[in-house]
């Protein structure tokens, strides 16, 4: 096998846990199931894992309505009625209408591709069952064209969940496992760093704070993420906003400016509002 | 050494099977690991542990086999009868109570004999001389009488109007097989899925097709329509505590049968009647609760609220500002009850007590005024009406009441 290592890259802080588990899923030819809040960098990490060992990826997004099947291939039975009606020649071979899935095409790769499955559980319940065999074989028969399809190097797989629903024990015992953690203040300041090289100390430091604090809040819906950390700072740097704005003790200003790209729903702004404004009354 | 771990976790409740302690081995045949301990603690973590639930315990197991001591699982299985021994602690015993305890053998020899009964005993159990129970003469349970007794359970006298239960956790602990009675519900409960046909026409509508197809003198017509897909969201209100006592087992196995069948079902607790905080985790009832203002305005009209209680209480609770029994409410629970009605149309109340006790009990008669009479026992037949009651066109349920959904809750922070 490969000896391949992912160590992260230049765009992508990974903590010592998160290289072990990629490092063992890749040696062990395992799919490697992420879990985290969202915006900790689940799906980018397949696509960092693909540039950092410069091999393909192939993206399987999965839908509420996706099926386990159109990962592998269907069968465009409709268009083969039509032209038969049309009098089309190419009716007679159902090559014609087999179109292939992603895990096919994975399957196909020159060079052992990366796969990402991402989201799996937005699917149906039976969705991941139905992967087992595929994922544990790396084979599957096309009953139309009576053809079985084998990988030619296992995949990396990388399948991200966002814990919306419970995942069948068959198929998390073949996987490996890692809970994304919300990073700490250190690792977040590496990864701003990895994001802004340039940034002033000053503003980092404050903005930090701004951001932490405001993930403390209790009774967030949605608490901001590192994706929306790296978006306000780059609002905070194309606005040019001075670290001192964010310092500000002013009564009147209790939300942070650009709070827009931290607070995303409205009842998130109106509870931390009254927050702020008990914090003064009692201060 | 990597037995013994594999054997402990799975004691301490970790779900690991022999794949992947086979996946370990393998690993670490092939060397993914090198020989740090932190490494070796990553890659076995994500070897073996397949959910963030368990990575606490992994770690306390990890922790436990790898320093080489060895007594952590009696603290991590025994969670026996933790609040009941602080009920216990809680209790003032008298001189004389103290030398009964004596005779039994005293405090030590009781609380050992406790726990035994404890493990023995899995059901819930009334009268008798042995078992843990309600109104016996075993030293174990509640409202007996055996001087040298250990109350369980209910902390105020056996008056049904108690205001904390220790009983809700235990049975449910001993008893796993909660599933096997619930069948009968499930089936009752599948009803509630209403089949409702909506996204993106895609499937194949065949009969659709060969009638069209027929009627086109044989050119081909194809119909597609969306699939079939469960539409029913539903929110569940549970009364834990208090009065609740005897029916804790009947909710939690309506619970578990619902937890299943619905694509949307979201849960909340109430103790009694609901007013204006009601929370997610019985748990943590004190220290995470929610407004009930945020719940009627998070979840749309097209949500189904489904309240499980016996409304039994004194009728004050209801109706008086300032009534209930554990907070002092700045509103009664009826203008929240009110509240709610008009936020969810489509509501019904299921209600463990027999019908026929329901004429005797004023809060009941309230209760069922407060919902328009949507109120059924807890019975097969009961939930059959009521969720025909929750299957209804939106538009012939009852009218919300303009007065009440006018009035806006008053926010006590302002």
């Amino acid at each position: 096998m490969t000896s391949a290592r992912f160590e992260g890259t230049d765009t992508y802080v990974a903590t010592p846990d998160l290289m072990m588990a990629v490092n063992a899923a890749i040696t062990l030819a395992r799919p490697l199931l992420i879990k985290g809040e969202p915006g900790t960098g689940k799906t980018q990490l397949a696509q960092e894992i693909a540039r950092a060992l410069g091999r393909p990826l192939h993206e399987w997004h999965i839908k509420s309505t996706t099926k386990a099947q159109q990962g592998l291939y269907e069968y465009d039975a409709v268009s083969r009625l039509r032209d038969s009606q049309l009098g089309d020649p190419r009716v007679h071979d159902i090559a014609n209408y087999i179109v292939k899935g992603k895990l096919w095409e994975a399957f196909e790769s020159d060079i052992q591709p990366v796969l990402l499955i991402d989201e799996i559980d937005k699917a149906d319940i039976e969705f991941p069952n139905d992967l087992l065999r595929e994922l544990d074989r790396m084979e599957f028969y096309v009953y139309e064209t009576r053809q079985l399809v084998r990988a030619r190097h296992r995949p990396i797989i990388v399948i991200t969940s966002n814990n919306e629903k419970e995942l069948p024990d068959a198929f998390l015992r073949r996987c490996f496992f890692h809970y994304i953690r919300f990073p700490d203040e250190q690792t977040m300041a590496r990864i701003v760093e990895v994001h802004y090289p340039n940034l002033r100390k000053d503003l980092l430091a404050e903005a930090l704070r701004t951001f932490f604090q405001l993930r403390e809040a209790p009774g967030l819906r949605k608490k901001p993420s590192t994706s929306e950390l790296i978006d306000w700072i780059k609002l905070l740097l194309a606005e040019q906003i001075p670290a001192e704005a964010l310092r500000s003790n002013d009564p009147r200003k209790v939300l942070p400016p650009l709070y827009g790209a931290l607070l995303k729903n409205e009842q998130d702004v109106h509870l931390f509002e009254q927050i702020a404004f008990l914090h003064r009354r009692s201060g | 050494m990597l037995t013994r771990f594999f054997f402990g976790l799975r004691e301490a409740g970790v779900p690991v099977t022999l794949t992947e302690l086979l996946t370990l081995l393998e690993g670490l045949k092939r060397q993914v690991v090198s020989l740090s301990a932190e490494e070796f603690y990553y890659f076995s973590r994500a070897c073996l542990v397949k959910d963030e639930r368990y990575y606490d315990r992994f770690d306390r197991v990890f922790a436990e086999i790898f320093t080489g001591a060895e007594q952590l699982f009696a603290r991590l299985v025994a969670e026996v009868p933790e609040h009941w021994l602080q009920a216990l602690g809680s209790r003032v015993l008298t001189e004389e109570e103290k030398r009964r305890v004596e005779s039994l053998g005293g405090w030590e020899k009781l609380m050992q004999t406790l726990r035994e009964r404890l493990r023995e005993q899995t059901e819930r159990h009334e009268g008798g001389n042995k078992w843990i129970g309600t109104g016996g003469t075993s030293p174990f349970g509640a409202q007996g009488y055996n001087p040298a007794g250990v109350r369980i359970g209910p902390h105020e006298a056996g008056n049904r109007r108690a205001v904390k239960v220790w009983d809700a956790r235990e049975y449910r602990n001993f008893d796993d097989r909660v599933e096997l009675g619930t069948r009968n519900l499930k089936l009752a409960l599948r009803r509630l899925r209403r089949f409702a046909r909506e996204g993106a026409p895609d499937q194949l509508d065949l009969e659709g097709t060969i009638s069209a197809t027929a009627r086109n003198a044989g050119w081909l017509d194809l119909k597609l329509v969306p699939e079939r897909r469960n539409a029913v969201k539903v929110l569940l209100f549970l009364d834990v505590g208090g009065s609740m006592d005897a029916h804790v087992r009947v909710c939690e196995e309506l619970f578990s049968a619902a937890r299943s069948e619905f694509r949307y079902l979201e849960h909340f607790y109430f103790h009694n009647f609901p007013y204006e905080r009601l929370w997610k985790d019985n748990n943590r009832r004190h220290a995470q609760t929610l407004a009930t203002e945020r719940v009627l305005r998070t979840y749309g009209k097209d949500y189904r609220a489904v309240f499980v209680g016996d409304a039994t209480m004194s009728p004050w609770e209801i109706t008086l500002t300032g009534g209930s029994v554990e907070h002092w409410n700045a509103e009664p629970g009826a203008l929240w009850m009110q509240r709610i009605v008009a936020a969810f149309p489509r509501l019904v109340w299921l209600n463990p007590e027999p019908p026929e006790r329901w004429d005797y009990t004023p809060s009941v008669q309230i209760t069922r005024e407060l919902i328009g009479d949507r109120m059924f026992p807890l019975t097969l037949e009961g939930l059959d009406s009521a969720i025909r009651e929750l299957r209804r066109p939106l538009a012939r349920s009852m009218p919300p009441n303009p007065a009440v959904s006018a009035t806006q809750p008053t926010d006590p922070q302002t």
